[in-house]
């Protein structure tokens, strides 16, 4: 039971787009089309589980001083591992992420994730917090995806929607990126009458570099 | 000599880092609140992305792709720009204690910003590989283009902050949505640079 909260926190309750703020740019930028989101979370949730089992596993020997180090270079090892594969494999989805793909080392979402749990944990729990967090990751970047791609391009998974026959083309470039998602993360404040968005700002709690800025135990970078 | 003026106009106005390449955007939404926080803040990304830009492009080109080792890019680069920015904070505190005060807030949080890295991976990504000198020129264009929408994206904040908003577009939701206008206006400037130079 306890382990199915920690699975379905990342999904819903804590989902790492909509409530928590975190990997904005990705999934401001490559959720044009649905399949894209699909194909950059799904490269997320991997690197995410495998580097969550391998921190969690490291964290008595990691050092605590040098940890955010040690853990970006475990990350940048997957995501070079999961970057080669996906550039065999699916080489459309590749072309399509371009330079995002290797800028998931620096998503917020996987070091906060390590420094916030994987390195408190034990490596099942990690793991599943890996899963759910890339699940909830994939699910924002659908439903992102989904909206630009229909209402912009007319069509989804690149199949024609027959009766949209003016697509609203700016949806697709960077103005929509930002419209669509101030609109969702508004629903989502709506649909839990703000409860689910705790911090409305984004706090240092969404920033990973927060454990080693001075600013963070003063309360933030504006004060 | 016009090839560098277009390099620099297109990574200020058109491909403007932060509003149409999507890079940078938790430090362009966290720190914009205050003129002077968002001022330092691009000063520091410029800096660091001039500084990473400098040492990995000629790593890149001499070290990995002759070797074939393009694939630990990644690796290669986020290590280094970690190592520079620690480097470059040693070293301000100790001989320039007032850049500190004023920039040093700022530093550790670059590391892991994505504008830095897309930069310095933009620079050398196949296709339309700039030269060193042009690399160079990149990321300053790209620095002040981050410069310029902080900039005036604080202003707008400040104006968003105190008009009348739905409640539940209060705070980021209403920031996203200004966002998205200020993002409409760069938009505005596509194929000027194109205009100018050719």
């Amino acid at each position: 039971m306890k382990k199915l909260k920690i699975l379905l926190n990342g999904i819903i309750k804590e989902n790492p787009v909509l409530v928590l703020v975190l990997g904005t740019c990705p999934t401001l930028a490559v959720t044009t089309m649905a399949v894209n989101g699909v194909g950059m979370g799904m490269a997320a949730t991997v690197v995410l589980l495998c580097s969550n089992v391998a921190i969690s596993l490291l964290k008595n020997i990691i050092p605590d001083k040098v940890r955010i180090p040690c853990y970006i270079v475990i990350v940048a090892g997957f995501v070079t591992i999961v970057g080669q594969l996906v550039k065999a494999f699916a080489p459309d989805i590749d072309a399509a992420l371009g330079i995002f793909l290797p800028l998931i080392v620096v998503n917020c979402i996987i070091l906060g994730r390590a420094e916030m749990f994987a390195s408190k944990n034990s490596v099942l729990d990690s793991a599943l917090d890996g899963i759910g967090m890339g699940l909830g990751f994939t699910l924002a970047l659908l439903i992102m995806g989904s909206i630009r791609e229909i209402l912009g391009s007319g069509s989804w998974f690149g199949m024609q929607i027959p009766f949209i026959t003016e697509p609203v083309g700016i949806l697709v470039l960077a103005p929509g990126g930002f419209f669509v998602f101030g609109c969702l993360v508004a629903l989502v404040n709506k649909l839990t009458k703000g409860k689910a968005v705790g911090k409305r700002e984004m706090g240092c709690a969404a920033c990973p570099s927060a454990s080693f800025c001075g600013k963070a135990s003063e309360g933030g970078c504006e004060k | 000599m016009s090839q560098m003026m277009f390099i620099l106009v297109s990574a200020i106005f058109v491909e403007n880092f932060v509003l149409s390449k999507f890079l940078g955007i938790c430090p362009f939404l966290g720190v914009s609140k205050k003129l002077d926080s968002a001022v330092g803040m691009s000063l520091a990304v410029t800096f660091v992305m001039c500084i990473s830009t400098a040492v990995t492009w000629p790593l890149y080109t001499y070290l990995l792709k002759p070797k074939n080792l393009d694939y630990m890019q990644t690796v290669v680069f986020i290590l280094v720009i970690a190592a520079l920015v620690q480097l470059v904070e040693i070293i301000l505190k100790k001989y320039v204690p007032a850049l500190h005060q004023s920039l040093g807030v700022y530093l550790p949080l670059i590391t892991t910003n994505c504008a830095v890295l897309g930069v310095t991976i933009l620079n050398v990504d196949g296709a339309k590989a700039f030269s060193y000198g042009q690399a160079m020129v990149n990321s300053v264009g790209a620095g002040l283009g981050f410069m310029l929408a902080m900039v005036l994206f604080s202003g707008v904040r400040s104006r968003v902050e105190t008009s009348d908003r739905p409640e539940s577009f209060k705070g980021l939701p209403a920031t996203l949505i200004a966002a998205s206008i200020v993002s409409v206006a760069f938009m505005g400037f596509s194929g000027v640079a194109e205009g100018i130079f050719h």
